[in-house]
């Protein structure tokens, strides 16, 4: 399947002359939640903005459903729909007739219907008549989700889409992006919260210093986050580890006295009473224990460390 | 063509003036009177007549000119300024709609809401003097190239500024003096030779003059020439906003 969103080659220098994005290659497929994630200055909202429209690429190229997001940009903008990081919003205005303006700008026939769903998907239809100066910033960030809705497009941005927001907000929110995806819409987000990203992504994508360092299935990495070590410190030290112990694919530390057992936390069972009373069968004494996890931050700071040296 | 999207952005820019409709109104309607107060009749009263007009009549077409360009000048650079300024900019730049679509659409929306005021004033001068006008198919021609013309320079003002102040520095620097010395108030033959020469440089005598042959028959330039001008000008201001949009000067980075 061909993606929808296709990042060739991306380059951005700003007239600062700063180089915002390095060269960035990332295809998007239909139907998936990506999230992006990435220290501040990464380059997420400026790999957004050029996506959409609202920088200039110094070179690279974007398709967004087979179009060129330049010379074919409106067939390309039509499929787009775009949250932005800053709540960027008319004070005066009124919700509905807000939402409505968007509708139209991208050359949708008026539907007040339309305009009332997509305020009820959002929680906003009690406040469809309030002017925006009127909402709490939860709300308002609400409201600029609605207006990214009001055109009915197929790849939705959504630049930190749940910051400041709180909790219970946050889950509402996760809701309407499964929601959208249950409807084919594809969602690319960014975000700083790592439970975010495992809750509702399909893919992950880090970035860091304008260049995408790793973009993989988010079961894949929670396999490599969900993983346990258990460090067992022996009082005698051992020269191999016993044959009876093979199984259990011992890791034995240099001065051999320690052997580390690495688990599955979410698998039926762990094996560590088994393999703890296989140990004593064994003649192996243990005098500490100790268990470490890796979790989605350390793989995230050990490859922006890695990136750095 | 996305008329849809013009049709959006015109209607949500005139919302926003029947708003405050009230204050879009009432100031240019008080100054206008008092125009016609001070001029009209304490000055006027010792001015005969100004080419066979009596002055009170005479400076109608320069006042609604005056209205006019200020208001389609500073409707059309408010229109854009504001956005850029509050930041909802970005769905105009991410929409598919091209430069000559939002341009319609604000620059439209200002001229609306200036032709709106210049009706107005055309009205309530009605209650000060008697005038008569003899070309009306000139006249509204005159009035929707100057509403046009006007808020296409506001627009490309309102992409240039940085701030609110620049916002108000071009219609105050420049557009009130040209207003002021473009035979508003007299003909520009009540000038000395020299100054008749030098206003000649002032583009905005073309207009009033023709907008007063509009009314008067009478004109300080050859009609053709004012249209030319205004012509001109509207061509000039077009162009600078298609190269805007081309380079994304002050609006795309
Ligand atoms: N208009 C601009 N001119 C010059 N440099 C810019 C401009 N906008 C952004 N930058 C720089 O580009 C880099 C990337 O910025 P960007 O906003 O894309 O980061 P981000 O990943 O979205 O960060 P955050 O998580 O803080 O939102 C930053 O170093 C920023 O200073
Ligand atoms: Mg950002």
């Amino acid at each position: 399947m061909p993606a929808i969103v296709s990042v060739k080659k991306l380059r951005k220098a700003y007239d600062t002359g700063f180089v915002a994005l390095k060269g960035i290659d990332l295809d998007i497929e239909e139907g998936e939640i990506l999230a992006l994630l990435g220290p501040n200055g990464a380059g997420k909202t400026t790999l957004i903005s050029t996506i959409c429209g609202i920088t200039v690429p110094t070179s690279g190229s974007v398709t967004v459903g087979g179009h060129d997001t330049i010379r074919d940009y409106r067939a390309a903008r039509s499929l787009i729909g775009l949250v932005p990081q800053e709540i960027n919003l008319e004070p005066f205005e009124k919700v509905e007739n807000s939402v409505a303006f968007s509708r139209g700008l991208f050359g949708k026939p008026k539907d007040p219907a339309k305009v009332a769903e997509i305020l009820k998907l959002l929680s906003l239809d009690d406040k469809a008549g309030s002017k925006i100066k009127e909402l709490s910033g939860g709300m308002k960030r609400r409201v600029l989700i609605a207006k990214a809705l009001a055109h009915e497009p197929r790849v939705l941005f959504l630049d930190e889409p749940t910051a400041g927001v709180d909790v219970e907000l946050r889950k509402d929110m996760w809701n309407v992006v499964a929601d959208l995806k249950s409807h084919g819409v594809t969602i690319i987000l960014t975000t700083h919260y790592i439970e975010e990203a495992e809750a509702i992504a399909d893919r992950v994508g880090i970035i860091s210093k304008g260049e995408i360092l790793r973009v993989q299935d988010k079961t894949e990495m929670m396999n490599q986050m969900g993983r346990k070590e258990l460090r067992v410190d022996l009082t005698q030290p051992v020269d191999a580890i016993p044959d009876a112990l093979s199984d259990y694919k011992l890791a034995l530390s240099p001065d051999g006295r320690a052997v580390t057992y690495t688990y599955d936390t979410r698998a039926d069972r762990t094996g560590i009473r088994r393999m703890l009373n296989d140990l004593d069968a064994a003649g192996l004494q243990m005098a500490d224990l100790a268990t470490q996890q890796s979790s989605l931050e350390e793989i995230f700071t050990s490859l922006v460390k890695e990136q750095q040296t | 063509m996305n008329w849809t999207a013009i049709r959006a952005i015109y209607a949500f820019e005139m919302a926003r003036f029947f708003r405050t409709i009230t204050q879009s109104l009432v100031s240019p309607v008080l100054s206008t009177s008092l125009y016609f107060v001070v001029f009209g009749t304490a000055i006027g009263s010792r001015i005969e007549s100004v080419e066979g007009v009596s002055y009170g009549a005479f400076i109608v077409p320069g006042l609604i000119m005056l209205s006019v360009m200020t208001q389609a000048t500073s409707n059309a650079s408010f229109g854009i300024y504001f956005p850029k300024f509050i930041g909802t900019i970005y769905e105009l730049l991410s929409a598919p709609v091209n430069f000559l679509e939002i341009t319609l659409g604000y620059v439209g929306a200002a001229a609306t809401k200036a032709l709106f005021i210049g009706v107005i004033i055309f009205v309530t001068a009605f209650f000060f003097v008697d005038i008569q006008v003899q070309h009306p198919v000139a006249m509204v021609a005159f009035l929707l190239m100057t509403c046009v013309s006007f808020a296409l320079l506001g627009f490309i003002i309102g992409i240039w500024a940085g701030n609110f102040e620049q916002l108000q520095l071009i219609p105050l620097l420049i557009i009130t003096p040209l207003v002021f010395l473009g035979g508003s108030f007299y003909s520009v033959t009540m000038l000395p030779p020299v100054w008749q020469t030098i206003t000649m440089f002032n583009p905005v005598v073309y207009l009033i003059s023709g907008f007063r042959w509009a009314f008067f028959g009478t004109a300080d330039v050859p009609v053709a020439l004012s249209l030319a001008a205004i012509a001109f000008f509207m061509v000039a201001c077009m162009t600078a906003i298609w190269w805007i949009f081309r380079t994304g000067w002050r609006i795309r980075q």
